[in-house]
C-alpha cells in the first residue's frame, strides 16, 4: 500500500519537480517563476483546508447532512465562478446553480438508487466533486459558444423567425452545435482513458493498494458519472441561456444582454 | 375594420443614436406592388421588420387586417407576411432541406414543384451554399413561398444581383402578383426598378413618409426629392 509510505518528507521531496519546473521558467525566460510558487503554495494549502474538512464527512460515524451541506457550497460556488468567467452580459448564476444541481440530483440518484456505491459521505462528496468540477469548463464553454452563435449567425436565426419558426426552433441548430463543441473534448477524454493517461481515482485507488481490477470499475463508474454530469449540465444550462436570447414573442434580443 | 393591409399609426422607432422612424402613419393595402423607395438610412428597412414583427415600435402600434400585431400568433403572422432580406441568407443542406426548414411537411415532390415555380427545378439534391447570387435569392423566396405568404416584404432583394438576375427575380414578383394574388412590399431606391414594379409608392426620408401615391402622382410632385426617387425630374 504505496499511500501509506507517503510522509511529509516524501512530500518535501516532490518538491524538487516544482523547482525543476521554476529552473525551466528562468532558463527560457517564461516570466512564470512567481506563479509556479504561488500555484504550488496554494494548492498545497487548498488541500491541506480541505482534508481537514473531509474529515468532517468521511468518517462512517459522521452525519450525511455535512455531505449534503458540502455538496449544496459546491453547487454555489461553480455557478458563482461560471458567471465570473462567463462575464456579465447575461445574469447566469441561477441558472448555473440549477444546471448543476439538477445533473448532480441525477447522477447521485443512479450512483446511489442503484447501489453502485455505498452512500455515505466518504463516496457522496468526492463523486459530487467530480461531477461539478469536471461540469464547469464544459459549462462555461456551451454559455461562451452560444452567445457566439446568437451575436455571429443572427442574419441566419431571424431568417428562420421570418419564415414564422419559434425562437427556439430558429436557434435550434446552433444550441446543437454550441453543445457538441462543449461535449466533445469530454468525450475524447473518455475515449483515451487508459490508452493516453491513466484517469485520477484510478491511479489514487492503486497507489492506496486497491486491487486493479476493482480500481478499473471504479473508474469506470466515475467516467461514465462524469460524462452524464457534463452533459446534464450543458444541456439545461444550453435551453435555459438559449430562451433569454429570446423574447416572449419570438424576436431575437441584443446578444450584449440587454433586452 | 378587417381590411387586407398592414398599417403603421403613429409609429416610432429610437436607436441609440437617433430616431430611425418618427411618428409614421402609413397604410398599405394588401395587393399589388407597393414599393417604398428613399435615399439610405430613411427607415425603409426598420419599416419593413415592423411589418414582420422582428422588431417592434418604440411607440405607436402596427396592425395586419386591423389587428395590432401585439395581439396576434407571432408564428402565423410571419407566414402569412413573409419576409426575404436583401442579401441571400442560405441555411446548411441542400435547396430542398431548405425548403423543409420552412414547411417540414413537404413532399419530395412539393419541393421540386416549389423550386421550379421560381426556375430552380433542377437544384433540389445541390448544396444551397454552392449556388449563385441570384438563384440564391430564388430560393430564398422559394422558401418564403413554401410558408404560403399573403405578402411577401422584400429589402431591396436584387440590391447585390446582376442585370439578368435582377430581371429573373422581378419577372417572378410580377408572375407571383398576378398568378397567386401575392401582393409585395418592395424596397427600392432604384428609380428605374420603381417604374417597371410599382403600382404605388411610398418616398421615405429621415424616418418619416414624404409622399404616398402612384408614380404619376409623384412625378409632379412640389418635393425634387420625391420626383427624384421615382425617375421624374
Amino acid at each position: 500500500m504505496i499511500a501509506n509510505t507517503m510522509t511529509p518528507i516524501g512530500l518535501a521531496f516532490s518538491g524538487v519537480l516544482v523547482l525543476i519546473t521554476v529552473a525551466i521558467s528562468l532558463w527560457r525566460g517564461l516570466d512564470l517563476g512567481p506563479d509556479i510558487l504561488v500555484a504550488c503554495g496554494r494548492a498545497a494549502a487548498q488541500l491541506t483546508l480541505v482534508g481537514a474538512a473531509l474529515h468532517l464527512v468521511v468518517d462512517d460515524d459522521d452525519p450525511l447532512i455535512l455531505s449534503w451541506l458540502w455538496i449544496v457550497a459546491m453547487i454555489a460556488f461553480a455557478a458563482v465562478t461560471t458567471q465570473r468567467r462567463v462575464g456579465s452580459a447575461h445574469r447566469i448564476v441561477g441558472l448555473a446553480a440549477l444546471a448543476f444541481a439538477t445533473a448532480t440530483a441525477v447522477c447521485v440518484a443512479v450512483l446511489f438508487g442503484f447501489g453502485v456505491f455505498e452512500l455515505q459521505g466518504r463516496a457522496l462528496v468526492p463523486l459530487a466533486g467530480m461531477m461539478v468540477g469536471n461540469s464547469l469548463g464544459a459549462t462555461v464553454l456551451v454559455c461562451t459558444r452560444l452567445a457566439a452563435e446568437a451575436d455571429e449567425h443572427r442574419n441566419e436565426i431571424e431568417a428562420r423567425l421570418a419564415l414564422g419558426l419559434s425562437g427556439s426552433a430558429a436557434f435550434a441548430p446552433h444550441v446543437r452545435r454550441a453543445l457538441r463543441q462543449a461535449l466533445i473534448p469530454q468525450i475524447e477524454r473518455t475515449k483515451s482513458v487508459g490508452i493516453v493517461f491513466l484517469p485520477g481515482a484510478m491511479v489514487g485507488l492503486v497507489l492506496a493498494g486497491v486491487d486493479v481490477s476493482e480500481a478499473v470499475l471504479v473508474q469506470a463508474a466515475v467516467m461514465f458519472l462524469v460524462l452524464g454530469s457534463v452533459t446534464m449540465t450543458t444541456a439545461v444550462m444550453a435551453l435555459g441561456l438559449s430562451a433569454r436570447f429570446f423574447t416572449a414573442d419570438h424576436r431575437l434580443r441584443a446578444t450584449t444582454g440587454r433586452s | 375594420m378587417n381590411t387586407s393591409n398592414l398599417a403603421l399609426n403613429g409609429v416610432s422607432v429610437a436607436a441609440a443614436d437617433r430616431q430611425v422612424l418618427d411618428g409614421v402613419d402609413l397604410t398599405i393595402e394588401a395587393t399589388g406592388f407597393t414599393v417604398i423607395a428613399g435615399p439610405s438610412g430613411a427607415g425603409k428597412s426598420s419599416l419593413l421588420r415592423l411589418l414582420n414583427r422582428l422588431d417592434v415600435p418604440s411607440s405607436g402600434t402596427v396592425t395586419w387586417r386591423g389587428d395590432d400585431l401585439s395581439t396576434l400568433d407571432v408564428c402565423a403572422h410571419r407566414r402569412e407576411v413573409g419576409y426575404v432580406a436583401q442579401h441571400p441568407v442560405l441555411f446548411e443542406g441542400t435547396a430542398a432541406d431548405n425548403l423543409a426548414v420552412a414547411d417540414p411537411s413537404l413532399s419530395p415532390d412539393g419541393r421540386r414543384a416549389l423550386l421550379a415555380r421560381v426556375g430552380l427545378g433542377d437544384i433540389a439534391d445541390q448544396e444551397a451554399r454552392t449556388l449563385s447570387g441570384g438563384e440564391a435569392q430564388r430560393l430564398c423566396l422559394a422558401r418564403t413561398l413554401a410558408t404560403g405568404p399573403k405578402v411577401i416584404l422584400a429589402d431591396e432583394p436584387t440590391a447585390s444581383l446582376d442585370a439578368e438576375a435582377t430581371r429573373l427575380i422581378e419577372q417572378l414578383a410580377v408572375d407571383l402578383a398576378r398568378r397567386d394574388a401575392v401582393a409585395w412590399i418592395w424596397v427600392s431606391h432604384d428609380p428605374a426598378q420603381i417604374g417597371r414594379l410599382a403600382d404605388t409608392v411610398v418616398v421615405m426620408a429621415d424616418g418619416t413618409v414624404e409622399a404616398t401615391g402612384t408614380i404619376a402622382d409623384l412625378a409632379t410632385h412640389t418635393d425634387p426629392t420625391v420626383r427624384q426617387a421615382v425617375g421624374a425630374q
